[in-house]
């Protein structure tokens, strides 16, 4: 636990100890879910707590994405109760759109919208959805943009950006409307491995600004250096978690070490 | 040759039918404007109807748009005008022609649409709806902006295909080019109405055929 703390300089010493006691933003009970008669994901249990960076690796095929996209609906658990801010995920008659309004999310292949420029990629859900006017939204936009360093890309076409830039506005797409967590879809698994650090500079400063993150990704070195902790999941359920000094030192379980030193190769 | 260009191109004929092919121009375009306005917003409107609720129109519209595009215009037409007056609908051989192209552009359009909408990666819908646009807004906003520049160049081609069909009312009688063209012809036993009629359809096409390159080019965003 020690050395893990050595790895996280912005937290002022006891704040692993303050974080148990907070009730927790994300709250997985039970959850289970299946496609037809294969069962992905089977009753998996996390919790997220405010400012967690938490991080969930795996095999291909293990249900990590899954688990992710079932946080906001964009897959429907069959089972369990997923607890977000007050209100349960899962609940049929809970209002998605507002929910999605405060869980950012961000996705492997970008996907920035190609007809619109970088700027309107930003705005248009804060238009749309939040109501904002155009100036207000393009002021917010802008901020965004600043954090993930891309203000000058401003008024340029998705397909006019590099990799890395194109991810960086989708995190600003999705900072712009101000969530309570963010989630992260393999972010870097599409990138060019000299791409790959900006997109990670730009976690790390969310997470030094307090965001609450959960993110799918084989960064395995990311992971040991910025994550609070480290779910390993395997053929739909939850092999082990911990802080990263536990999931990557040596006492971690036999599958978590074999899984670990491949893909830390 | 004289008398090829005597038949074909004789200057008295000329002069004695062009007004009557100047009208047949007018209803023509009227004609056109009419259904093409009709069909194109109709057939997006299907496709969008479609995207939001599938599940209970996909069988009645399919039923629809695939009777319109395999049965002849010519039948249709033909069946309405007709066939309506018996179910006693009073319709006008203009009105008729109308409709009946109406129907089968929007057959046509809701399928190229529909092709543009599916072929639209599944990422863009749920990138849209993860920032808490609703279903309604997603579609007008990010997919079907992208599907309908797919869709420009088939939908250029079968707009004018389509239009072409104005032609068909000279069987019911509308007098649009053709029907003021043959009606010349057999008045004159002279076939110089026809070409008339030929080069008022390069004169009104060219144009929308230049227009749908424009919009090509215009609506094309750079790619990889």
């Amino acid at each position: 636990m020690q050395s893990a703390a050595s790895f996280l300089p912005s937290r002022a010493p006891g704040a692993a100890a303050e974080i148990q006691s907070v009730e927790p933003l994300l709250r997985i009970r039970d959850v289970s879910k299946k496609f037809g008669s294969l069962e992905v994901l089977k009753s998996i249990n996390v919790d997220v707590s405010p400012g967690e960076l938490v991080f969930l690796i795996g095999p291909s095929g293990s249900g990590k994405s899954t688990l992710l996209r079932c946080c906001n609906r964009l897959e429907e658990a069959t089972s369990g109760s997923i607890r977000f801010d007050g209100s349960e995920v899962l609940d049929p008659k809970l209002d998605v759109n507002a929910l999605r309004r405060r869980i950012g999310m961000v996705f492997q292949s970008f996907n920035l919208y190609p007809h619109m420029t970088a700027l309107s990629n930003v705005t248009l859900a804060l238009r749309k959805v939040l109501g904002k006017s155009g100036p207000e939204s393009k002021t917010i936009a802008m901020a965004a943009l600043e954090r993930v360093g891309l203000a000058h890309k401003a008024s340029a076409y998705p397909a006019e950006l590099s990799g890395g830039q194109q991810q960086r506005v989708a995190i600003a797409r999705g900072l712009a409307l101000e969530p309570k967590m963010m989630l992260f879809d393999e972010p870097t698994s599409a990138l060019d491995p000299e791409l790959v650090g900006s997109v990670l500079a730009t976690m790390r400063s969310m997470r030094e600004a307090g965001m609450t993150m959960l993110v799918v990704s084989h960064e395995m070195r990311f992971a040991r250096e910025a994550a609070d902790r480290v779910v390993f999941m395997e053929g739909g359920v939850v092999v082990e978690q911990g802080p990263p000094a536990q999931i990557f030192g040596p006492d971690a379980q036999p599958r978590t070490r074999a899984f670990v030193s491949n893909e830390d190769r | 040759m004289n008398h090829f260009i005597d038949t074909f191109f004789n200057a008295q004929q000329i002069l004695a039918t062009w007004p009557a092919i100047l009208k047949g121009v007018v209803v023509t375009l009227e004609i056109a404007a009419l259904v093409v306005v009709t069909g194109i917003t109709a057939g997006i409107g299907l496709a969008v109807l479609r995207w939001l609720f599938g599940r209970w129109i996909k069988w009645p519209l399919l039923v629809f748009v695939d009777v319109a595009r395999a049965v002849p215009p010519l039948v249709l037409v033909l069946l309405a005008y007709f066939g309506l007056p018996s179910l006693g609908v009073d319709i006008s051989g203009f009105a008729v022609i109308w409709l009946v192209l109406s129907a089968v552009l929007t057959a046509f359009v809701e399928e190229i649409v529909w092709a543009g909408l599916i072929s639209v990666k599944k990422g863009q819908r749920e990138a849209a709806r993860s920032t808490g646009l609703t279903e309604v807004q997603a579609l007008l906003y990010v997919v079907l902006p992208q599907a309908l520049r797919l869709a420009v160049p088939p939908l250029t081609n079968r707009t004018i295909a389509i239009t072409k069909n104005t032609a068909l009312g000279t069987v019911i009688g509308v007098p649009e080019i053709i029907n003021q063209a043959t009606t010349a012809v057999s008045f004159s036993g002279n076939a110089t109405p026809l070409m008339m009629g030929a080069f008022a359809y390069l004169v009104l096409f060219i144009p929308i055929i230049g227009f749908g390159r424009w919009v090509e080019g215009r609506f094309a965003w750079r790619r990889h």
